[in-house]
């Protein structure tokens, strides 16, 4: 996925300036900066999610494998079904964990006999590593799992979609340190089949989780590289400001 | 003397002592003051110290003697009582000045009285419902005295006219149990003109609440809104003319034109306007409801890639779900104590049908027709009004609490 | 290049989904019409049948007052004018010679109420008999039949002849209640509301106290009636149909709307003004006096107005304490018997009359402007007032 000469208002406030910027596939991206860098705003560009706020103006150009997805002729719904996204807070919906999983590919004709969804849902649970804890009570309501529970069924309800790309905006920072982890631990191994890009507050995530790394600043990529180099080696004196912690 | 002139006459006495009160108290305090002594609070304060214990005593009094006597302990002359609450008066005045001193702190006694006199206006919500409940209360119990609980709930013939003509001491003419107080033709029509006025209302309302909070943009909603609470503001009797002289020709006319005969007092047309009525409710509660669900669960069935209407249908709707049955039941709470749509446009005889085309009667018609006769206060049928009165409270109080409850668990899910 | 995200061009089941949500999105606009086009039928209706009341026909005719009218006023017509002017137009004319004893014998000229056949019949509502409709016929050409405002409609009270019915005593009543109902649920329901906002520590009795007002917010108006009854009037002997037991019984309904929105209104003041005030070392009592009640004053106040304006449309209730008395008289106290507009309505709705609809119809529309106008003044009030803190 890529963006080009991005720009981008809330009404008269410029909130993201020319971002250029690639998330390769099958590689883990993570986008760090101070808050309201426009971080989490340009994430919430790559499916088209500001599309429901109606003040909110772009300019420029996202593309999934060529393809423009502000393209007039593209339908947003086949959209979201390409790029999945997991939120910061879990937000499980009010039905059961089954029911919150076999939803979307019902909905999207991708799952229809019930053996089908069963097997939709199995897998989806256990690459998201809930399927141990919750096998023996799938129709209980989502929203009574744990926190971090909450979490990996949406990353399971995004998965059942088949996605190629999945959006994380913050996924773990409502979530405690153990919970974390297995987040965490879950993210490197979905990286093997999917392209994901994530928002993330938290410096020691973005090195342990992600293989690139863009650092944004007041609505700018001030500089992408790997993360290796991005913070061992930074060019940019601000990138290296910011991650030694003299601010943000 | 009548209660109305001993109140005024006592009020009558009192604010002229109570002004003297607080100019002397005032007047004391300002001496004090003037003469180099500091005092703990103002003098305005010490006036109004003064007024208190001349008025609350000697008021305390009178209500007192009025409560006793309504109870029926005593009943003590009302010139003896307006004597001495205006003696005590006098007594409380003559303390008052005497107590004040600088080291009394008029202040905080009168924010204490204040907070008191606030509390008892609070109460006053209190006294309301346990007055509601013990005089439907007592009033029932004498009405079950002469007529069973049994008949009450499982009878199916409701004709307390002819208790009438035993009010009248003619009742050897009519034949022995021919006044009946079956309820449940009532019931079956308040149930019938409930239900009709149901699924008038929540489809209507639901969809405009789902349009409002959904589709509409901010400019529509602005305008959509206050519309539909016109009819939130319109008198129930408008609507009962309008039901009886409009929407009941119209049914009757339809009705012929498909081969059927409707009554020109048929449960439809008052069942219909009566949802017209509750639609605003349903509107402005669901309305509520929906805009109170989380954004976050909105983008998170987008980010699935589903369609607007999905995810009404499929996610918004059922977390509001509480929220919009909690709607339904105020709702359905409304229609039951509905009177005036009734009395104007459903029928007076009473009459056990599934036919909305046919006149049936309801419980709070009964109420009004039992009590706008000139009977006795202590007939059968007079007192019929307080025993379906009863159940009515009774009804819409656990449909309330229920209601309230299930609004409660809403908010605290998502808060 | 594959084009896999333009799918609802070439993907069956999205064009089907896009279908599903066009349909279900004009579900929802079907509904909200349905409800406009109820509202706007409903107002076309009321309009439609209370219109013509505000108009009434007159006729020029000559009385004479001689000796047979000194007993009975309708004498003073000529006879073939007995059907057609209003029978209250003459009823006073023996009243009239014995106050004036000049008056017998001389004659006048005047322009009186028509019947209210003769009025239904020129306003298209009712047929007339072939001779009375010649007649009438030959008023118009001789220009001795005219429409008029009829101003009778507000300046008279209830009337069994139609032409001669008005609002007049229903709207004496209305405000007298109004007045009772202002002067017992306002101050009471702001103290309680004080109270329960400012001074009530979190107890049993206050989650009584709050249970019990939302309660009775719900409790169907029926039923004060049956609590007005049995208390205000069998055990406090205040007398029935009078506007004071009409006036306490919507009281006492009105109590927990005005409790409900005044404590909206004091919670909607910040806490850091409350704070700051005792600072300065003021009492609760003087904090709230002095800055809370201020700032929450208007919203106090449209709490009220909502709340009057939905006692004034009351009517089951107070038909339940006896206020749909037939009264031509506006009271003069509130201990009189009295009506109220609605009730009056309600009166006029039930009379088998055609001529009666029309005034229904017009009572309808008058009680509808009030209300109306009151709570659109809510409505500004809050718009105007609403403050963001």
């Amino acid at each position: 996925m890529s963006a080009r000469d991005l720009n981008l208002w809330y009404g008269d406030t410029q909130a993201l300036y020319d971002i250029n910027l690639d998330m390769y596939n099958r590689e883990v991206t993570a986008l760090i900066g101070p808050s309201g860098c426009g971080k989490s705003t340009f994430l919430r560009c790559l499916n088209r999610m500001n599309d429901l706020i109606p003040q909110v103006r772009m300019k420029g150009q996202v593309s999934l494998e060529g393809e423009d997805i502000y393209d007039s002729s593209v339908d947003v719904v086949q959209l979201r079904t390409f790029v999945g996204m997991v939120f910061q807070k879990p937000n499980p919906f009010p039905k059961s964990i089954y029911e919150n999983i076999a939803y979307a590919p019902r909905l999207h004709g991708t799952g229809t006999s019930r053996s089908e969804l069963d097997d939709l849902v199995e897998s989806s649970l256990k690459r998201a590593g809930l399927w141990n804890e919750v096998a023996d009570r799938l129709d209980t309501a989502g929203t009574e799992l744990s926190g971090g529970q909450q979490q990996r069924l949406c990353i399971a309800r995004a998965i059942a979609v088949n996605p190629e790309v999945i959006l994380m905006d913050e996924p773990a920072s409502a979530l405690d340190p153990l919970a974390t982890a297995t987040v965490e631990e879950l993210i490197h191994e979905l990286k093997d089949n999917y392209t994901i890009v994530i928002v993330t507050h938290n410096l020691q995530q973005a090195a342990r989780v992600a293989g690139y790394t863009a650092f944004f600043h007041m609505g700018k990529v001030i500089e992408f590289n790997d993360t290796d180099t991005l913070f061992t080696n930074p060019a940019e004196q601000r990138t290296e400001d910011y991650i030694t912690g003299r601010f943000g | 003397m009548g209660i109305g002139l001993t109140t005024l006459l006592l009020i009558a006495a009192l604010t002229p002592l109570g002004f003297l009160a607080y100019r002397l108290g005032r007047g004391k305090a300002l001496a004090t003051v003037a003469s180099g002594v500091r005092m703990h609070s103002r003098p305005q304060q010490y006036g109004w110290y003064s007024v208190v214990w001349m008025g609350i005593p000697a008021l305390g009094i009178a209500i007192a003697a009025a409560l006793l006597s309504l109870l029926g302990v005593i009943a003590p002359a009302r010139e003896l009582v307006l004597i001495v609450s205006i003696a005590v008066g006098l007594l409380g005045f003559a303390y008052g000045l005497k107590a004040i001193r600088p080291e009394v702190r008029a202040r905080n006694a009168l924010d204490n009285v204040v907070r008191y006199l606030l509390l008892s206006a609070a109460l006053i919500s209190i006294i309301t419902t346990v007055s509601i409940v013990l005089s439907i209360l007592f009033e029932s119990m004498r009405f079950f005295r002469e007529v069973s609980v049994w008949e009450f709930v499982t009878g199916t013939v409701w004709s307390p006219g002819d208790t009438f003509l035993e009010a009248a001491g003619r009742g050897d003419e009519v034949g022995e149990g021919t006044s009946f107080f079956g309820t449940v033709p009532l019931f079956a029509g308040t149930f019938m003109v409930t239900a009709i006025a149901m699924a008038t209302a929540l489809p209507i309302g639901l969809l405009s609440a789902i349009f409002m909070s959904e589709y509409a943009t901010p400019r529509q909603r602005g305008i959509a809104k206050p519309i539909l609470e016109i009819l939130a503001g319109i008198p129930t009797v408008v609507y009962g003319f309008f039901a009886a002289v409009t929407v009941t020709p119209i049914i009757v006319d339809i009705a012929s034109f498909f081969g059927l005969d409707a009554s020109y007092s048929n449960i439809l047309s008052p069942g219909i306007v009566m949802g017209i009525m509750i639609i605003p409710f349903i509107s402005s509660l669901s309305d509520d409801v929906i805009n109170s669900i989380p954004q976050s669960l909105r983008e998170g069935a987008y980010a699935l890639g589903t369609t607007h209407s999905e995810t009404i249908k499929q996610v918004i709707l059922p977390a509001s779900l509480p929220g919009v049955i909690s709607a339904f039941l105020l709702g359905v709470s409304r229609a039951l104590g509905e009177t005036m749509i009734v009395v104007m446009a459903a029928g007076v005889r009473p009459n056990l049908t599934w036919n909305p085309l046919e006149d049936m009667t309801t419980v709070t018609v009964s109420i009004v027709y039992s009590l706008t006769g000139d009977l006795a206060f202590d007939s059968p049928m007079t007192l019929s009004a307080f025993a379906l009165g009863l159940v009515l409270f009774t009804v819409t109080l656990l449909l309330n609490l229920v209601s309230t409850y299930l609004v409660r668990r809403f908010k605290q899910k998502y808060d | 290049m594959e084009r896999r995200l333009t799918g609802s061009a070439n993907n069956a089941m999205i064009r089907k989904r896009y279908r599903r949500e066009a349909r279900f999105k004009a579900y929802t606009i079907t509904a909200l019409f349905v409800a406009f086009g109820i509202i706007a039928a409903f107002f076309t209706d009321i309009i439609g049948q209370g219109h013509s009341a505000f108009w009434r026909t007159e006729v020029q005719v000559t009385l004479d007052y001689n000796e047979r009218a000194e007993r009975i006023g309708r004498f003073a017509l000529a006879e073939d004018m007995r059907e057609i002017v209003s029978r209250g137009a003459v009823r006073s004319i023996p009243l009239e010679i014995r106050n004036n004893p000049e008056l017998a014998g001389i004659q006048r000229e005047i322009w009186a109420p028509a019947y209210s056949r003769i009025d239904q019949y020129r306003k298209g509502n009712e047929a007339l008999s072939p001779e009375l409709a010649a007649q009438v016929e030959q008023l118009e050409r001789e220009g001795r039949i005219r429409t008029t405002f009829n101003w009778a409609f507000f300046t008279s009270g209830d009337s069994k002849l139609p032409e001669l019915a008005g609002i007049f005593s229903a709207a004496v009543g209305s405000l007298m209640v109004l007045a009772v109902t202002l002067a017992f649920a306002f101050p009471i329901g702001v103290m309680a509301a004080i109270y329960l906002e400012e001074f009530a520590p979190d107890n049993k009795l206050t989650q009584a106290i709050e249970v019990n007002i939302n309660n009775l917010a719900a409790v169907p108006s029926i039923i004060f009636g049956l609590l007005g009854l049995a208390v205000f009037i069998n055990t406090f002997g205040v007398p029935r149909s009078s506007a004071l037991v009409g006036g306490l019984t919507l009281g006492l309904m009105t109590l927990p709307i005005i409790i409900i929105s005044t404590r909206a209104a004091l919670r909607s003041v910040p806490d850091p003004i409350r704070l700051g005030g005792f600072a300065m070392g003021c009492s609760r009592w003087q904090v709230v006096r002095d800055h809370v009640m201020p700032l929450s004053l208007p919203g106090i106040l449209t709490g009220t107005i909502i709340g009057l304006a939905q006692a004034m449309g009351e009517t089951a209730p107070l038909i339940i304490v006896g206020m749909i008395a037939y009264i031509p008289e506006a009271p003069s106290s509130i201990f009189e018997s009295a009506t109220v507009l609605p009730a009056q309505v309600f009166t006029w709705a039930s009379e088998p009359r055609k001529a009666f609809v029309e005034k229904t119809g017009a009572g309808i529309m008058v009680l509808l402007a009030i209300l109306l106008t009151l709570n659109a003044t809510a409505v500004l009030l809050r718009r105007k007032f609403e403050r963001r803190w």
